[in-house]
């Protein structure tokens, strides 16, 4: 009998408001994704040893730790393995990290969930970082991050090509802030970007090439591009301007 | 009581015509102007890398030189002369350096079994920051020499050097320097042919802003989460390893030879009193050529954009604001910047801070709302999640500053804003919490109209936002809908737009 009268009040009720139904969360496909699920091509079946280099390149950090405190090698291990496995830290890798460091297996995926440079998931053979925090946007960082976004194909951040050529993410501040806006590919940093000079670095490193790391605008490092305003004579050499003693 | 005054000078003095004076009697010290370093007093003579950064070209420097008899001087003698030459800590806090490494020298160190150890931080993070950077790359020698010498100071038997994962050159370099310096026993049992046995690793990190904090890269070099430790026990007690540590950044490392070897009166005559010193300073954003420059303390923030950057773009009136000290500290506006000197206290009372000497330049083109906004994506991004109030406090504040950005708010809910910045902080462990609040206050306090100005012209646009930036036209009409959402209030007169002329 309510709802016959609520109906004659109100002749089309709730017509503007979509109804609700049971939502589901979307999958969140972001860096951040700390669970693991076992897949094809992650699942701890797979098998994963450092090579000989490598092997002896382990046995060289964990020495340089007091030798109760092996785990702390557990960052540079990871590297190493992430390396090796094709830049990407699979779970066999932790697993394997764990068990050579005598740790337990949760604490290496605590380590490696923390820190933003492990990649938990396969990434292209070239992984573009492009910084936009705020002195890189201010330089304008984001024509940048669109420009090589649109110039492999319309992908998004966070995406891989379709070739699995590239990786292109965009993350928070690289440090070389004086040089903005700067895109790190694999380890070298590409600094004093233009959308010009950007789509020079992604199409020689389409073309197999590696073009030279550093400021793409021509300037040396970080010094004034309009000229030495410091640092403009010879640089002074031992014992010179000391106080007596150690001239 | 001035008539009697000038008749006791009367009497004093019979010439009173020829010596009568002025009311101004008291004469002005010589105004001294700060900055205008000359190369010979620069430190970092290879942060361009122009020069070899080998061992060899290191030593040609003056690198290394007599490093001996600096160690053979003593752990106290060195620790002085840090103290003399008046070096206040260059990762942003401005600690004085030698009080920090006397702690390691407790009465009855000696006893105590454990090593001890010295941590360099060369985790540079900050938005705006790439001074380290250049220490590392070009001068990384010093670095290493700076290691051993501080080592001695403290008497730590080894330094570890913590340096970002994303600096793979730099790593590379200063990994070059360790080799090098152990290879001409510079490093090692006998460092230096001095008898004194010291070790220096490099440690590379894997990218987390938060293990700049000196007890989070603790926890990071033991293979844990950077998540910083509750202090007491400071590192000076239990650090790293459970051992005596001491946390200090590259560049006060870096400069502790040099100040040695020509001595701290050298160092302290630079800049004005309690900032003294030489200082890095890396000028980013909207100036015509931004660099990285060594230049005096107390330097006049206007010169040092003039002389080294070129200006700003567009002319000093084209300036909008300048955070002067890397992302953490609060904005100050164009009057402030004209008068303001770079050193920690000039800086302070401007109600910001030198932070790590980064100078943010930003002129009139720039969305002021939506730099900081990508200021509070950054920490929420860095927050390392181990404290409630930054953990959910920078997340709160990054979507309440992305709603300012499109103006999608309520006037009520900027001093909401105000008061989460004031909720987070103090209220946790490690400075991350404040320094995500503090350039969300300088933002209100210098730039509260443009805030307003955008909040009255989304109202204006999309008629009445509820707190949480939903529209009220969004709202289910036949739901009652509480008062508390603030649909229903009033904006504040000064919100209003101008009334049609």
């Amino acid at each position: 009998m309510f709802a016959a009268r609520l109906s004659k009040r109100l002749p089309h009720p709730r017509a503007r408001v979509p109804a609700r139904n049971i939502s589901v969360t979307a999958c969140r496909k972001s860096d951040a994704l700390f669970v693991h699920r076992d897949t094809t091509y992650n699942n701890p079946k797979i098998p994963f040893e450092f090579n000989e280099e490598n092997t002896k390149r382990a046995k060289e950090i964990i020495s340089h730790y007091p030798p109760q405190y092996k785990k702390a090698a557990v960052i540079p291990l990871l590297d190493l393995g992430q390396r090796q496995n094709k830049g990407w830290t699979s779970i066999s890798v932790m697993n394997y990290v764990a068990r050579l460091l005598e740790m337990p297996p949760m604490r290496v995926y605590e380590v490696a969930t923390f820190y933003t440079m492990f990649n938990r998931s396969p990434i292209g053979e070239h992984f573009v970082q492009v910084c936009t925090t705020t002195p890189c946007m201010l330089r304008g960082s984001y024509d940048i991050l669109d420009t090589i976004c649109s110039h492999l194909g319309g992908i998004k951040p966070g995406d891989t090509t379709k070739d699995g050529k590239f990786t292109v993410i965009e993350v928070e501040c690289q440090g070389a802030c004086s040089n903005a806006p700067m895109m790190a590919v694999g380890d070298d940093f590409y600094e004093d970007l233009t959308p010009e000079t950007t789509k020079k670095v992604i199409e020689a490193f389409a073309k197999g090439e590696k073009p030279k790391a550093g400021p793409q605008s021509g300037r040396h490092t970080s010094e004034n591009s309009a000229g030495l305003t410091a640092l403009t004579s010879k640089p002074y050499g031992p014992g010179e301007f000391c106080t007596p003693e150690f001239s | 009581m001035f008539r009697s005054s000038s008749s006791a000078t009367q009497v004093a003095r019979p010439f009173r015509a020829k010596l009568r004076r002025t009311f101004a009697t008291v004469q002005d010290p010589p105004v001294r102007h700060y900055g205008g370093l000359k190369d010979q007093d620069r430190i970092f003579t290879n942060a361009y890398c122009r020069h070899d950064h080998g061992l060899k070209g290191a030593m040609s420097r003056g690198d290394w030189h007599r490093t001996k008899d600096i160690i053979l001087k003593g752990d106290s003698w060195i620790i002085q002369t840090i103290k003399d030459s008046g070096l206040r800590g260059r990762g942003g806090a401005g600690f004085p350096s030698g009080l920090k490494w006397s702690f390691m020298n407790k009465p009855g160190w000696e006893k105590d079994p454990r090593p001890r150890y010295l941590v360099v931080n060369a985790d540079e993070g900050e938005p705006g920051t790439c001074k380290d950077r250049e220490i590392l790359r070009g001068d990384p020698h010093k670095l290493v020499e700076g290691c051993l010498v501080a080592g001695r100071a403290m008497n730590a038997s080894a330094a570890y050097i913590y340096i970002r994962g994303e600096f793979y050159q730099e790593a590379s370099h200063v990994q070059q320097a360790i080799d090098e310096a152990y290879k001409s026993g510079l490093l090692g049992k006998d460092a230096c042919g001095s008898g004194y046995s010291f070790d220096v690793y490099l440690h590379r990190g894997a990218g987390a802003y938060i293990c700049g904090e000196e007890t989070a890269l603790i926890e990071s070099i033991e293979g844990k989460q950077g998540k910083p430790r509750l202090k007491p026990p400071f590192p000076a007690d239990v650090g790293l390893f459970g051992c005596p540590t001491t946390v200090a950044n590259v560049e006060t490392v870096a400069v502790a030879p040099t100040i040695c070897r020509r001595g701290a009166p050298w160092f302290a005559g630079f800049g004005r009193k309690r900032n003294e010193g030489t200082k890095l300073f890396c000028i980013s954003g909207h100036v015509n050529n931004p660099c990285v420059v060594e230049e005096e303390m107390s330097i006049p923030l206007k010169d040092l954009i003039e002389k080294h950057c070129g200006g700003v773009r567009g002319g000093w009136d084209n300036l909008l604001g300048i955070i002067p000290g890397g992302s953490s500290v609060p904005v100050i506006p164009p009057n402030v910047c004209a008068e303001v000197l770079m050193d920690y206290d000039s800086l302070k009372d401007a109600q910001s801070g030198l932070g790590t000497g980064a100078v943010i330049v930003m002129d009139k083109s720039t969305d002021i709302v939506k730099a900081i906004a990508r200021f509070a994506h950054f920490y929420k991004h860095e927050s390392c999640g181990q404290c409630t109030p930054c953990r959910e406090g920078t997340t709160w504040m990054m979507n309440m500053m992305d709603r300012f950005v499109e103006g999608r708010g309520h006037q009520r809910e900027i001093d909401m804003l105000l008061e989460l910045t004031k909720q987070i902080e103090g209220r946790t462990i490690c400075a991350l919490g404040d320094a995500a609040a503090w350039p969300i206050q300088g933002l209100m306090r210098h730039f509260r109209p443009e805030v307003e100005a955008r909040i009255t012209k989304f109202r204006m646009e999309q008629g009445p936002v509820l707190f949480g930036g939903r529209l009220k036209s969004q709202t289910d009409p036949t739901l009652a809908l509480p008062d508390n959402l603030g649909a229903n209030l009033p904006e504040p007169e000064a919100a209003l737009p101008p009334p049609p002329a």
